[in-house]
Formats: C-alpha cells, sequence, structure tokens
C-alpha cells in the first residue's frame, strides 16, 4: 500500500529516512535507530531550555499556517497551576495531502517521541493525538507504538524513571476535514461537533477544556527529536532560500504527474526541478496546466508561476500561492478546470460545519454555479457573480474553510478565465468528448 | 473586585466610554446605533455565527464581528461602512437564498428582522439561479412549530435550551448547507419556558401554534403590561387586535425576567377576552339582578353596608390601587380581608436566578398582604351574622362559596369581571375591568412594585375597582373618590411607608423596589 | 498497489450481527451495546478525559464497532452513559460522516473522488464499482446485503489515486480494470 520510492539524490531525508522500513515501526527497532535519545535529553532539560532549542532551529508549523513552532511553546506560562494540553494534529484531510499518514505508518515512535519531548516542554501531561477516523492504518500503527511505549515505561506516570508525567492518548475523529482547524479539533476531543471556535482566547490561554493548550502537526512533533539531538544549528542549516524558512519540508505530490508519492526537501529547492526531475514531469504526452502547491486551500498556480517558485513559505507565496500543507495537487492539461475548481468547491460545501453564514450557504451556493457552467448552462453574468461570492466569503467568517472555497475559485477564474468562457460561449465542456445531454 | 475599567471609543462618530470586556455591538447600542445582528442576544452566549454584525474597525485587517469583538481604547468604528455595508449585503444575499420568500403567509412578518435588515440594506434582486432547498416543517411539541425552510441557522433557540433553559433537546443537526434546527424524536419542547425559543427566534422559523396565522404583525395594538398568571410578575407586551388579546410575550426587565416568559404565563391569557362579562351594575329587585345606573348601584351598595362589618375576599390579581382602596372599605367598616390563590407546580429558569412560574397563581399576593388580607383555606368561615359579604373578584382565586355561609351574611356584593354561579344570590353587583383594560401596579414575589397600562377597551359599563369603590366610599361619607390610577398610587404611597416616594413617574415601565425590600438574589442567598 | 490482506492483513467483515439484525430493534427489542467488556472499555476511556462529554466520540465507535451502525436507540443509551441528552449525541452523530445512521452493507466502499482522485479517473472506478457490486446508486446497498458504496471526500491517499476503502481497509490504485478482482476476493 502505496510504499515509498528510493530516496531521490536531491532529497533530505530528515523525516522520511524510515519510510518503507517496517523494522522502524517496533520500539526496539526505533531505539536501534537512535530513538528515543531525544526524549531522554528533553526529560534532563529545563522545559524552557528545550523550547529555546526549538526557537533557535526555525522550524515552522508544517500543518499550513507556518507559525513558529518555539514561539508557540513559548506561550504556554509554566507554572500557572492550570493544566496544560498538547494535541497532535493527525487529522491529516487535505485534499492533495498524505504526508502525515506516511509518518504515521512508518515512523510512529517520531510522532510519540516528538508529542512527548513537545509535553514537557510546555508543561503538559497529557497529549491527544487526534487521528481522523479514515486513517485505519496510521491508527493501528500509531496505536501499537503507544501500547509499546507504555510497556517499556517510555510514557506513563514515570515516564522514562524521571518521575515526570507523559500520558499519550489517540482520539479518533469520524469523518470531519474541519476537525483539521486547531479549535475544531479541540471541540472534537470535548465530545462536541466541530465547529471551529472564535478567536481569541487563543488556545495557550484557554484550549481543551478550556485549559492552556497547544497543537502542533504531526510533521512539527516528528521533526522534533531530530532538532534536540542533532541542535538548532544543524536544522537552521538546511534552508536554500529565505532564512526564515529552514529545515526540511515533506511534499505530498499527487494528481496528473509521473511519479506521485512524498519527497523530502530542503526549504527553498526550486519547485521546476522538484517537479520535473524528482517526480519525473508529466505523463507521456501530456503538458502541465495548473499546480496547488499547498493542498486545496490555496490559489492555483499556472506552470510558469510554480517553474518560477523556491518551495518555502515566502517563494510560494511571491508565486501567487501559499506552501499551505505541502501537498502539491498537479492537472495536466486533458483535465478540465471548471470541472475540477467546482470539484473542490463541492468538497469545502460538504465540509462546512454550518456555522458562519457565509460558508454554510457560499459554499454550497458557489459549488451549484460551477456544475452549471461545467455542464454548459452558465453565463458570463455567472463569473462575476462568482468572484463577487468569493470575495464574500473571505475574511469574514470564524475560521478560514470559506476563503479556501474561494481561493481556487478566483484564482482559477483570474488564471483560466478562457477555460470559464469556452464552456459558457461552447455550451458544454470543450474537453468532453460526448456531447452534453 | 477593583474598580471597572472603563474604555473610550468612536462609534459611527460618535464618543462613548462603556466598561472594558464590552462588545463593540453593546458599545454601539449604549452610543444609540443599532449594529445588525441576529445570533447575538444578550441573553445568550455569543456564539458569533451569522456574521451580520460585522463592522470595519480602524487599523484591522479584516471586519470585525461586532458582538465578538470587545472594545479597545481609542478605537474607531464604522457600521455603516461601504465595506461594513457590502459585507452585510453579502450575508443577507446568503441567507436570503434558500429562503422561502412566503413572508405573505409568514406570522413573522412585519417583525421579521430578516426582512428589516434586508430592506434596509439588502440586495433589491436575488442571483440565484438554482432550485432552493426544501426541508419539511415539523411540530417540535409544546406551542413551537419549526418552518425549517425559514431557519437561518442563528443558534438563538439552541442556545436557549442549553444554556438558559437547562435542558439542551435542541441541537443543529447535518452541517453544511444542509444543517437544521433538530430534536431527537420523542422528546419534545415541552420544558415549562420553551416557548421563549418563538420571542428569540429572528425570524419566522419558530412560531407559536397558539398564535399560528391569527393576525399580522402589523395589526397588532402592543401594550406594555405585567404578566398576572402568577406572582413572578414577568413584564409582558399584550398583544391585541381589534380589542381582542391575541398574543402576550416578554417585555425585558433585568431585574425581573430578563427577556424571557414562561410558556403558563404566555399562553394563559384566553380569559382576558371572557365573553361572560358583567357589563352594567346590577341591583337585585325580588328574585332578580337588574341592571341599573352606576350611582343607583353604589349608594345601594353603600346602603347595605352602613352599619355593617365587610368581609372583604379579594382576588389576588387585584392591582395595589383596589386592593389599597379594597383596605379603606374594611378599615371604614371594622371589617376583615381575605384572600385565597390559585397555586401549581413551580417551574423555575435555572440560567436566570430567582426567574420561575411560581407555584401561586396570581400577580398581587404580595400586594394582598401588604394591604392587610389575610390569606384563608376557608375564607368564608369568618363571616359572622349580619356581616356583609364583599366578593373582589377579577381571577386567579378559587371560588367556592358555601350557601350556609352566604346565609349568615345580610347581603353580598360582587365586585368583579364575572358573577360566578355560587354568587348569584348577590345583592349588588358592580362589574369592574380585568388587568387588560385598566392601568394600575401589581408588587411582585420580591417585593418589585411594577405598572401594567390598559390594552384593550371595557366590556359596557365596567370600571375599574378602585374607581368602583372610590364612588362607594364617597357615598359612606369618606371624600371624594379619585378619577386616574396614577392619583390612587400617589394617594397610596402617601399612605404607605412602604411605598414612600414612588410614583407611576417614577415607576416607569420598569418597577422599582418597595422600600426595604431586598434584591431578589439576596432573598435565595 | 498491493491487494486487500497483503500489506495489513485482511479485509475484515465487522465483528457485528448479520446485516440489518440490529436494525429494526424497537423499544421492546432493543439490546443495550454498553455492557460488559465493552462497559469496561468506556470506563478505560473516560479515565483519559477531565469531562464525561469527551469520551462521546470513542463511545460512539464502540457502538459501531459493536453493530455497524448507530441507532437512535444507541444514541439515546449513549446519551445517558455520559450524562448528555439523546438530542446532543444526534448533534454530534450528524456532523460526522463516518457514524452510519443507517444499517450498511456486509462491505462499506468508500471511494474517494474528490479533484485529485478525479484527474485520475476516480468517476470511472465509481462506475466500475457501483456495477460490480450491484450496489446500483451511491449510497445503496447492494439486493444481497453485501455491499454499500458511497463517495467520500477526500481519503488522505492523494497520490495513489484513486484509494478505496473497504471497512477498516485501504486499497490503493484502485482502477475500473482492477475492481472485479479486489471484489472477488471479498465475496
Amino acid at each position: 500500500m502505496g510504499f515509498p520510492h528510493a530516496i531521490h539524490a536531491r532529497e533530505e531525508a530528515v523525516l522520511s529516512r524510515h519510510f518503507g522500513d517496517s523494522n522502524a515501526l517496533s520500539l526496539d527497532g526505533w531505539k536501534q535507530r537512535g530513538g528515543y535519545k531525544a526524549l531522554e535529553m528533553a526529560l534532563g532539560m529545563e522545559p524552557a531550555a528545550i523550547v529555546n532549542v526549538l526557537k533557535e532551529s526555525g522550524l515552522r508549523g508544517r500543518g499550513g499556517a507556518g507559525f513558529p513552532t518555539g514561539l508557540k511553546w513559548s506561550f504556554m506560562k509554566p507554572g500557572d497551576g492550570k493544566p496544560h494540553y498538547l494535541c497532535c494534529n493527525a487529522d491529516e484531510s487535505e485534499p492533495g495531502t498524505f504526508k502525515d499518514r506516511e509518518i504515521m505508518r512508518w515512523t510512529p515512535h517520531a510522532l510519540i517521541e516528538g508529542c512527548a519531548i513537545g509535553s514537557y516542554a510546555i508543561g503538559a501531561e497529557t497529549c491527544f493525538i487526534y487521528i481522523r477516523g479514515e486513517f485505519s492504518e496510521p491508527l493501528r500503527a500509531v496505536g501499537n507504538a503507544l501500547g509499546e511505549a507504555y510497556d517499556a515505561g517510555v510514557l506513563g506516570a514515570n515516564a522514562m524513571g524521571t518521575g515526570k508525567t507523559v500520558n499519550i492518548y489517540i482520539h479518533k475523529g469520524a469523518g470531519a476535514y474541519i476537525c483539521g482547524e486547531e479549535t475544531a479539533l479541540m471541540n472534537s476531543i470535548e465530545g462536541r461537533r466541530g465547529n471551529p471556535r472564535i478567536k481569541p482566547p487563543f488556545p495557550a490561554v484557554a484550549g481543551l477544556f478550556g485549559q492552556p493548550t497547544t497543537i502542533n502537526n504531526v510533521e512539527t512533533l516528528a521533526a522534533v527529536p531530530q532538532i534536540l539531538v542533532n541542535g538548532a544549528e544543524w536544522y537552521k542549516k538546511f534552508c536554500l532560500s529565505n532564512p526564515k524558512s529552514t529545515g526540511t519540508k515533506l511534499f505530498s505530490v499527487c494528481g496528473n504527474i509521473a511519479k506521485p508519492g512524498n519527497y523530502e526537501v530542503v526549504l527553498g529547492f526550486p519547485f521546476k526541478d522538484f517537479l520535473y526531475e524528482m517526480c519525473g514531469g508529466p505523463l507521456p504526452g501530456r503538458k502541465f496546466k495548473a499546480i496547488v502547491p499547498g493542498g486545496a486551500s490555496v490559489p492555483i498556480q499556472t506552470p510558469e508561476e510554480a517553474e518560477a517558485t523556491l518551495m518555502d513559505y515566502e517563494g510560494f507565496v511571491a508565486q501567487g500561492s501559499m506552501l499551505g500543507s505541502g501537498g502539491v495537487i498537479v492537472f495536466d492539461d486533458s483535465q478540465c478546470m471548471v470541472k475540477l475548481i467546482g470539484r473542490f468547491a463541492r468538497f469545502f460545501a460538504h465540509e462546512s460545519c454550518a456555522q458562519c453564514t457565509q460558508c454554510r450557504e457560499g459554499t454550497a451556493w458557489v459549488t451549484k454555479i460551477l456544475e452549471r457552467i461545467e455542464a454548459g448552462g452558465g453565463t458570463m453574468q455567472d463569473l462575476d457573480t462568482l468572484l463577487e461570492l468569493s470575495e464574500n466569503m473571505t475574511g469574514k467568517t470564524i475560521c478560514v474553510l470559506s476563503d479556501s472555497c474561494a481561493a481556487p475559485i478566483v484564482s482559477g477564474i483570474k488564471k483560466f478565465r478562457h477555460e470559464f468562457e469556452a464552456h459558457i460561449t461552447g455550451k458544454r465542456c470543450p474537453l468532453r468528448s460526448r456531447s452534453v445531454a | 473586585m477593583g474598580e471597572t475599567q472603563m474604555v473610550t471609543l468612536t462609534i459611527e462618530g460618535r464618543k462613548v466610554s462603556v466598561a472594558s470586556g464590552t462588545s463593540i455591538l453593546e458599545a454601539a447600542k449604549a452610543a444609540g446605533v443599532l449594529v445588525p445582528h441576529y445570533c447575538y442576544h444578550p441573553g445568550l452566549p455569543v456564539a458569533g455565527v451569522c456574521r451580520m454584525c460585522l463592522v470595519e474597525v480602524e487599523k484591522a485587517p479584516k471586519l470585525a464581528p461586532a458582538c465578538a469583538s470587545a472594545v479597545a481604547e481609542g478605537q474607531v468604528v464604522h457600521v455603516h461602512s461601504e465595506k461594513a455595508l457590502e459585507a452585510r449585503k453579502g450575508v443577507l444575499e446568503f441567507l436570503l437564498i434558500n429562503h422561502p420568500l412566503d413572508c405573505p403567509i409568514c406570522d413573522q412578518a412585519g417583525e421579521c428582522e430578516l426582512q428589516d435588515y434586508t430592506y434596509r440594506e439588502g440586495r433589491s434582486e436575488g442571483r440565484l439561479q438554482e432550485p432552493k432547498r426544501f426541508n419539511p416543517m415539523e411540530d417540535f411539541g409544546g406551542d413551537v412549530l419549526y418552518v425549517t425552510n425559514r431557519c437561518i441557522l442563528c443558534t438563538r433557540c439552541v442556545r436557549f435550551m442549553d444554556d438558559v433553559a437547562g435542558e439542551p433537546v435542541l441541537n443543529v443537526s447535518e452541517r453544511g448547507d444542509r444543517a437544521i434546527i433538530g430534536k431527537f424524536e420523542g422528546a419534545d419542547l415541552t420544558h415549562a419556558w420553551a416557548g421563549n425559543v418563538i420571542d428569540l427566534c429572528p425570524v419566522g422559523a419558530l412560531v407559536s401554534k397558539d398564535f399560528l396565522n391569527k393576525a399580522r404583525a402589523w395589526e397588532l395594538d402592543r401594550t406594555p403590561s405585567i404578566c398576572p398568571n402568577c406572582t413572578q410578575g414577568c413584564n409582558s407586551i399584550v398583544e391585541t387586535r381589534d380589542n381582542f388579546v391575541v398574543r402576550t410575550r416578554a417585555r425585558p426587565n433585568d431585574e425581573v425576567n430578563k427577556y424571557y416568559m414562561c410558556d403558563h404565563g404566555r399562553l394563559n391569557y384566553r380569559w382576558m377576552n371572557e365573553q361572560n362579562r358583567l357589563e352594567a351594575p346590577l341591583v337585585r329587585q325580588g328574585e332578580r339582578l337588574v341592571a341599573a345606573d352606576w350611582s343607583t348601584a353604589v349608594d345601594h351598595a353603600a346602603k347595605l353596608l352602613n352599619g355593617k362589618r365587610a368581609v372583604v375576599l379579594a382576588s389576588p390579581m387585584l392591582s395595589n390601587e383596589s386592593l389599597w382602596m379594597l383596605s379603606k372599605l374594611i378599615r371604614k367598616t371594622g371589617g376583615l380581608g381575605l384572600f385565597t390563590v390559585e397555586t401549581g407546580p413551580e417551574a423555575p429558569l435555572l440560567g436566570v436566578p430567582d426567574l420561575a412560574l411560581r407555584a401561586e397563581r396570581a400577580a398581587n399576593v404580595r400586594g394582598a398582604e401588604m394591604f392587610g388580607f389575610e390569606r384563608s383555606s376557608s375564607p368564608l368561615d369568618g363571616i359572622q351574622s349580619g356581616d356583609v359579604l364583599v366578593i373582589a373578584d377579577v381571577g386567579g382565586m378559587p371560588l367556592e362559596i358555601d350557601p350556609s355561609a352566604l346565609a349568615r351574611a345580610s347581603a353580598s356584593i360582587v365586585i368583579g369581571t364575572t358573577l360566578p354561579e355560587d354568587a348569584r344570590s348577590a345583592t349588588v353587583v358592580l362589574p369592574v375591568t380585568n388587568v387588560t383594560e385598566e392601568e394600575g401596579t401589581f408588587t411582585n414575589v420580591h417585593g418589585r412594585v411594577q405598572r401594567y397600562l390598559q390594552a384593550r377597551a371595557a366590556p359596557g359599563m365596567a370600571r375599574p375597582a378602585w374607581w368602583a369603590l372610590g364612588d362607594l366610599l364617597e357615598a359612606m361619607g369618606d371624600a371624594a373618590g379619585y378619577f386616574l390610577a396614577s392619583e390612587v398610587f400617589t394617594a397610596l404611597a402617601g399612605a404607605s411607608p412602604e411605598f414612600a416616594g414612588m410614583s407611576y413617574e417614577s415607576l416607569g415601565l420598569k418597577g422599582a423596589r418597595l422600600q426595604g425590600s431586598r434584591q431578589p438574589a439576596e432573598t435565595t442567598g | 498497489m498491493t491487494p486487500p490482506g497483503g500489506e495489513t492483513g485482511s479485509v475484515h467483515s465487522p465483528a457485528h450481527a448479520p446485516h440489518g439484525a440490529a436494525g429494526h430493534s424497537n423499544e421492546e427489542s432493543y439490546q443495550p451495546v454498553l455492557l460488559g467488556g465493552v462497559r469496561d472499555e468506556l470506563n478505560r476511556i473516560l479515565e483519559r478525559y477531565p469531562t464525561k462529554m469527551a469520551a462521546l466520540l470513542p463511545a460512539l465507535w464502540l457502538v459501531q464497532d459493536a453493530r455497524g451502525w448507530v441507532s437512535e436507540h444507541s444514541m439515546a443509551e449513549v446519551a445517558q452513559a455520559l450524562e448528555l441528552t439523546p438530542a446532543y449525541v444526534k448533534g454530534v452523530v450528524t456532523f460526522y460522516t463516518m457514524y452510519h445512521q443507517h444499517p450498511v452493507g456486509r462491505y462499506f466502499v468508500q471511494v474517494c473522488t474528490t479533484s485529485p482522485c478525479m484527474a485520475c479517473g476516480a468517476e470511472d472506478t465509481v462506475a466500475a464499482l457501483l456495477r460490480h457490486t450491484g450496489c446500483g446508486e451511491l449510497g445503496s446497498t447492494s439486493p444481497d446485503g453485501k455491499f454499500t458504496v458511497i463517495e467520500v471526500e477526500c481519503l488522505g491517499a492523494c497520490g495513489f489515486a484513486t484509494p478505496i476503502m473497504i471497512n477498516e481497509e485501504f486499497v490503493e490504485s484502485v482502477t475500473p480494470d482492477k475492481v472485479s478482482t479486489i471484489l472477488a476476493q471479498l465475496r
């Protein structure tokens, strides 16, 4: 099932080194590969010292927002007398993204170790790993690994014999993309509908169960042990472009491309080389038409924009998009942009939590309009309407699901307007061989 | 607790100072600026979901939801800037795409916030070309009907049941544009206060089955009143059409009922429209009671009372004014005042301290007690031979008249809205108004004196009881009576230390506590 | 692609009663789920959380694992166990797509059709699955009660389009021509 490829020469396999190595799954196997040295080290350090290492390293959140991890941890005030929580966001559901799944499938102990270090660093005795319900294999792998870790005394009331308490539990999701939003995730753990919460208060003040909480993505936490063992300087050196973007990053690649899969590169890597060299370029006889570089929520890039991009937080923004979750979706010239964008919209309409008006009604409405255009029933007026609705759906809601729905529509109409117009004037999809019934 | 920190900001060009932590929406209210909103309600936890209250705050990157944004010093807020208006126009369009626009058959029309804001800020035409979503309506039980298609998912009803009623029987079901308000099969909105969700619903999604299709909002006359149905004294609005009470609803008063009114109170209004009313004074002529003019009847009654002891059985639904006048009659004749009161189960509203449907189901038990009436389960036992029985009945008291007690009395006078079967042997009958037909005050269970205004015309020759009693006392040799309820009240306040300093003006429409009566919160503390 | 039963063990049919057996329970015949070992498991889960409500999602999973779906009776039972109201529980159940509110086929087949998979031909895979299972249309159960096929939003295996999930197991890189082989292994 989705076996990883052999590591490409230009990859920098920090997180993915042991992908495909089933011996790395067990506690012993993980220890033989250097595992749990970081945790042992961490439990002997002052929490503040760990946070400083993270700050130094420049590690930024790998879930999408790119917030500096050390800074986030430093918001957790020690000794406030309240229980603290760490949440690990393993609700990977962003279309085009499947990197956390691989981390959990192959290196569950890397994640557990990262969670344990994070918990200790922020003064939390309890960590919940929120894994989406569909991820049966990661659920099993992490579950087994946790069992081993508890049995071996790595976790529990006397973690690694230090007298410190580190409890880690899996909380299994049940089918809701929006639970990847941090406050929705907390609501979901609390046994509520996965509705995002109004901020402030921010999680560091009042998060899970109303207590100070930090939430980190799987990839972020899995990187922590290596940073601790090898040092901030080591990690910081992984940087090919902007000094604010350090370290390695897993990119998931899917769609119409020769070699889909997960690739780990140093931030700042040229996107052109990545797409054509590492991932093998387009399928035979095809050309790239559009690239969505950071999961379905980010603006669509033209191949020209993509080829000019350096793969880091700033690099994608400079070329009209965002790094997002690192889920690279590639569409070639056989694909209908109207249909694909309509399908993205349908995804968001399906996943809207129903709280905010713009999102609940807007995501469903734009889906209907896009599907009508695709079916040949659109008008030029529809394009203006879509852009206006997108504007009304952007920056006005509790979370960004509505914005995410609008992003591919706005960028799609802007960059592929001719395709939309061809549907409208031809009253059918120009790429469909059969006529519209 | 330290002193409240004040924050000064500018809203629509008006400077306003409010306590720190206040929302922009409430600050705007204080400045006299209405920020359109749906999900926000001052009695409920903030949800921040309708996004209707988006306002522009200078120097902020995004529009702010006024309900969920705390004020900050020096903030400059624009409620009606182009950006804010555009955003709200967008919200209104989204809210309307699946809304049935069935205003012509919707009970909410005319008092609908979706209509109001659409007229004010919405688009003039819709752009949806696809079919609208359709969901069947659902009987939620109690008095509540859910017209699903009109729902804008503001969740006020859900939050009321969760956080105020403390009985989470409503939910949001499903998600995305499939979401609706749901309940569990077999668990209806039977909570004693559930009907408030109808008032809370800003649109026509939750409607009253009792009021369904009865009247259009613009045909109604609305009068501030006090619910007479228990001792709590919830502030209410009596709504009449063509002189008929068709609906009663809560009138906000933070000191008493916040925004709420119980189902018993709101639905128990039909007696106010009773058709078997006394419309003229009656005087006994042999076997028959014969209509008479007021002065004839009053003179007759005065004669009956001359030199006799008046045993007054008073309804605890009489106003303070009428009870006070009765107490004067009692003093004058050396008589005795008694009352009985209907009772039922008490039903508190958990989320509001000291708010309950009270066991005693009449508005002025406290007033009756203050004016010297004694609670009695068998009030007629005290009648001695030769006494005159005065029954002052405007409802709220169980009336079982033992013929033997009547036989002991030399005569009986009924001052009432109706003539009860048991009291048909009365010698004089004086027709009086009920709570909706007069102005007056009640004193509630916590000693709060509250005014109610006249909502409908009195039937026939009926007069407020205080008026009839004033005439009666005058006929018995007292000074002239009063022309206005306010005059009675001023006199009453002058004579009763607990009411010292009170007047209709000082009471306003929110009422005031009696001298020496404690805050409700203290009574439970 | 690895066929089912390869990498991660065989595709299990859920360990619950035959299709539909618990589907038509009524007041008299409803058998509580949270008894014995299941109850013990719930008690263990409760220890992890500071509130009872937090055990709601896990409790609903316990019910679905045992019964194959979550009936209204079960919602009421869970509500009682966690001191919630049935209406609250239902609001939560209907939020999450993985809780079945109706009985489903012995093999519950979810096919990802979100854009990346669609671009790789997911629609043809759906058509093939509907044809070969006899389900006819999305969401309905085949006449033999064996299969229910639904579309699902992104399964998080986009690089291995088209992924399908049969009960708890992923099968990746499913193309229309592989469908009959995959289904044959289940029958």
